[in-house]
């Protein structure tokens, strides 16, 4: 029997599979394709202190390999959210990650302080979203702003705090190490990379944001380079995620470094592959020798 | 419970029915739950083509488990030429049936226009084929003489056509064509673009008409979870606690006073 567990930060998962927030909403819309208590953790779409009405429409547009978006974190609240989606979630053998976006310091602070007594287990805290004007990537695209930003939600955390970075830095070690400098417990990458898409015939953007952060497929191969060097310039433990489609794709991320893998746009190609993923790890594990996940992490160096 | 999945439907046959509108039969699981005015996402073949086309459902054969789509191919490359290359037998992968569909049972005892215009035409087929009212009254809105579907509809109710270029019909759109007929109806279901559907929503509210618009919008995961395909509501929704509703989820059929368009 191969041990799929994975500890991050001190909670244990009973695989290092969860999703990337904003693909999975809180896993409701999922739950008739996929068998949430099969999942290490699920991750929710990002939970401000008040409902965000998020971007105008296009929100979406398709890429080569790929897709970009700009939905501009819309969602209902902290409020509904502790009322609805946690005990939605609870129902199921999964551990819960929340993740929190914010305008400001405050208001990242404000969601971290009335999560601290809900029943979830991990923060992932997103000062990477490339879609909203203030807040979000202006925490995540400068060192001392990130480390700030953490340093203020770890007083008010009782969970463990998982950091979302930004691929869209100059170096992404530095801004790892500037988090785990703030406490963060964890780390989790790479968010979208911002992009635009032009219609030729129309002449005007694709999307009504004009910019869309991009995912999918043609990012993975970015998304490992940048696990490999977050890996290897902090201690905490990393969830690797960008184009993740296959176990494949997760297993070398795994072998980059990451402790834990997050699946996203890859659910809206198949609202069931993370069930072939994690199948899929197993039976790479077995047929290579593995006993663990832990053996894997960070094996290519 | 883990009850749907995506799922390779059969190609049954595949038609070119215009210059750039195509109407396949697959065999499939969706059929069997399908209803008027939902969709069915489809997915190509084509790695690099990540994300579902939501196509609406033209026609519903339960007993043999098939649906009909009716889609037209946007151009080269597109994901809908790849669906128009498919031929007998090939797999075309697919979830669904998707979205809320029409109400088709508050037409009972009322005088009903039944409204597609362009690519919106293919779901109005079903819609007639299953509704039973009073005055089945349908009004298809085409660019040309190009009026796809034209013959099924006369088997199923009484067909107004409309045409931009006039060759067939009232020339202009389905909001001419009620005007020249001098059209009445009781209650309204339609599909269509955006500024024909403004139009009707406009129509039915000045004249007190209870109304069903089918919506449309850049779609990515296509069952309620990615937030990308919203539309303005009126009033707050009840699940995303903002001004926005889901077409893919709680749509794509809104009461027209439910929605801002």
């Amino acid at each position: 029997m191969m041990n799929m567990k994975v500890n991050i930060a001190g909670v244990e998962w009973k695989n290092p599979v969860t999703v990337a927030s904003g693909t999975f909403g809180s896993g409701a819309e999922f739950a008739d394709y996929v068998d949430l208590n099969r999942l290490g953790a699920v991750t929710t779409k990002g939970v401000a202190n008040i409902p965000w009405t998020g971007n105008p429409t296009p929100r979406v547009a398709e890429t080569y390999g790929g897709m970009m978006n700009a939905v501009g974190l819309q969602n209902p609240g902290i409020d509904v959210f502790c009322e609805r989606d946690i005990p939605f979630l609870r129902q199921y053998d999964t551990k819960i990650i929340v993740n929190v976006c914010g305008k400001s310091t405050e208001d990242y602070c404000e969601v971290a302080e009335r999560l601290a007594d809900e029943d979830v287990d991990m923060l992932e805290i997103n000062i990477s979203c490339p879609n909203v004007k203030e807040g979000g990537i202006a925490f995540g695209q400068n060192p001392k702003a990130a480390e700030d930003i953490t340093k203020a939600v770890k007083k008010y955390a009782k969970q463990p705090v998982i950091m979302k970075l930004s691929p869209n830095v100059t170096s992404i070690a530095e801004m790892a190490k500037a988090v785990e400098a703030g406490g963060a417990d964890a780390v989790s990458l790479i968010n979208t990379i911002t992009g635009m898409k032009i219609d030729i015939n129309r002449k005007s953007f694709v999307l009504a944001n004009k910019t869309g952060g991009v995912s999918g497929p043609a990012i993975h191969p970015i998304a490992v380079r940048m696990v490999y060097e977050a890996a290897n310039a902090v201690n905490v433990p990393i969830i690797g995620m960008g184009g993740i489609s296959a176990a494949e794709d997760a297993i070398e991320m795994i072998l980059a470094g990451a402790s834990a893998v997050s699946v996203g746009t890859a659910n809206f190609h198949d609202p069931g592959v993370t069930m072939k993923i994690v199948d899929g790890i197993e039976e790479y594990m077995e047929r290579q020798g593995f006993s663990s996940v832990d053996e894997m992490i960070g094996i290519v160096k | 419970m883990t009850s749907k999945k995506k799922e390779n439907a059969q190609v049954i046959s595949q038609e070119k029915i215009t210059q750039d509108i195509y109407s396949m039969w697959i065999r499939t699981e969706a059929a069997a739950e399908a209803k008027p005015g939902q969709f069915i996402s489809m997915y190509t073949n084509d790695g690099s083509k990540l994300l579902p086309r939501p196509i609406s459902i033209c026609e519903i054969d339960k007993e043999n488990g098939c649906l009909r789509v009716v889609y037209r191919v946007t151009g080269k490359n597109t994901g809908t030429e790849e669906f128009s290359k498919l031929q007998a037998g090939d797999a075309i992968p697919v979830i669904g049936p998707l979205g809320n569909g029409f109400p088709i049972e508050k037409a009972v005892g009322k005088r009903a226009f039944l409204m597609g215009g362009g690519i919106g035409v293919p779901p109005i087929l079903e819609l007639a084929k299953q509704m039973k009212c009073e005055k089945k009254q349908i009004i298809a809105g085409y660019r040309n003489a190009e009026t796809f579907l034209r013959d099924e509809f006369e088997q199923n109710g009484e067909v107004y056509i409309s045409t931009e270029d006039g060759s067939i019909g009232t020339k202009g759109n389905v909001m001419d064509a009620i005007r020249e007929n001098a059209l009445e109806a009781d209650i309204i279901y339609a599909c269509g673009p955006t500024p024909m559907l403004r139009a009707i929503k406009a129509y039915a509210e000045e004249n007190n008409i209870e109304c069903y618009i089918s919506l449309e919008e850049r779609m990515a995961c296509g069952i309620g979870a990615c937030l990308a395909c919203v539309c303005q509501s009126k009033e707050k929704d009840h699940h995303s606690n903002v001004h926005n509703k889901r077409i893919c989820k709680d749509g794509p059929v809104f009461l027209s006073t439910e929605v801002e368009i």
